[in-house]
């Protein structure tokens, strides 16, 4: 599946719409410590999480996750959202919780 | 063999907004001179782990990353406490990161195991009250 059939389900706002969405997504990944998913986070991955922070977009980077999926209605404010876009890593916000998250995208691949 | 780049970056402590840039940059660099995907991928770990660490517990530093035909060696150089247990601080699950740096998702104590596990050679240096050095090599 690509990133942008994440977009297609109406639980997922995105919140860097000028990111593009052709990335593919080949596995789910849900951590919230940052020091474990540095290490773990599968390349080419969906990585659902409720940490919103600086330091989850640079781990994002160098894991090569192919988007962040923020679980909880957690987000992201402006200059964050700036900064993912500069970066190039797509990220959406669900009511849903990580669990029930990464199940849904699971269940669209 | 000569060094084909040499790179220096500065590291302030406590500015966990930048920390991360140099990682990003050897990424970077690393990817239009060709290296394989997986290599790029254990070296960007090692660095930010290390970056991180230098920003947590230091008081800034300086990363020199050099590339040569046959590695890419890492060393960060900190003005730090030093390490008073080296061994104690490279068990997993070990870490003296101070609340805030929990809050942010790290202080989990995989800092240094995971520099160790994605480098292919590890060498610590540390002074206690002077700072520590690590420096880092990953074949190609």
């Amino acid at each position: 599946m690509k990133v942008s059939d994440i977009s297609k389900d109406g639980n997922f706002t995105l919140l860097t719409p000028t990111v593009s969405l052709d990335k593919d997504v080949d596995k789910l990944f849900c951590c919230d410590l940052l020091s474990i998913a540095m290490g773990k986070a599968p390349s080419g991955s969906c990585w659902v999480t409720v940490m919103s922070n600086v330091n989850t977009l640079a781990v994002a980077t160098l894991t090569d996750v192919s988007c962040i999926v923020l679980a909880e209605g957690v987000t992201m404010d402006d200059t964050l959202k700036a900064k993912a876009a500069s970066e190039d890593v797509a990220v959406f916000t669900t009511e849903l919780p990580i669990y029930d998250a990464a199940k849904l995208i699971d269940s669209l691949r | 063999m000569p060094n084909l780049m040499e790179l220096k970056y500065q590291v302030s402590n406590e500015d966990f907004t930048r920390a991360g840039e140099a990682s990003s940059d050897v990424k970077k660099k690393l990817k239009q001179l060709g290296v394989s995907p997986d290599v790029i991928r254990r070296v960007a770990i090692a660095l930010y782990e290390g970056e991180i660490n230098m920003v947590i517990h230091a008081y800034g530093g300086e990363i020199t990353v050099t590339i040569s035909e046959e590695r890419i060696t890492m060393t960060l150089a900190d003005r730090g406490p030093g390490i008073p247990d080296i061994d104690k601080a490279m068990q997993a699950g070990f870490s003296t990161a101070p609340d805030n740096v929990r809050n942010l998702g790290f202080g989990a104590g995989m800092g240094l195991p995971n520099m160790k596990k994605n480098s292919d050679t590890i060498d610590i240096s540390t002074e206690i009250g002077v700072g520590t050095t690590v420096v880092m090599t990953i074949n190609l």
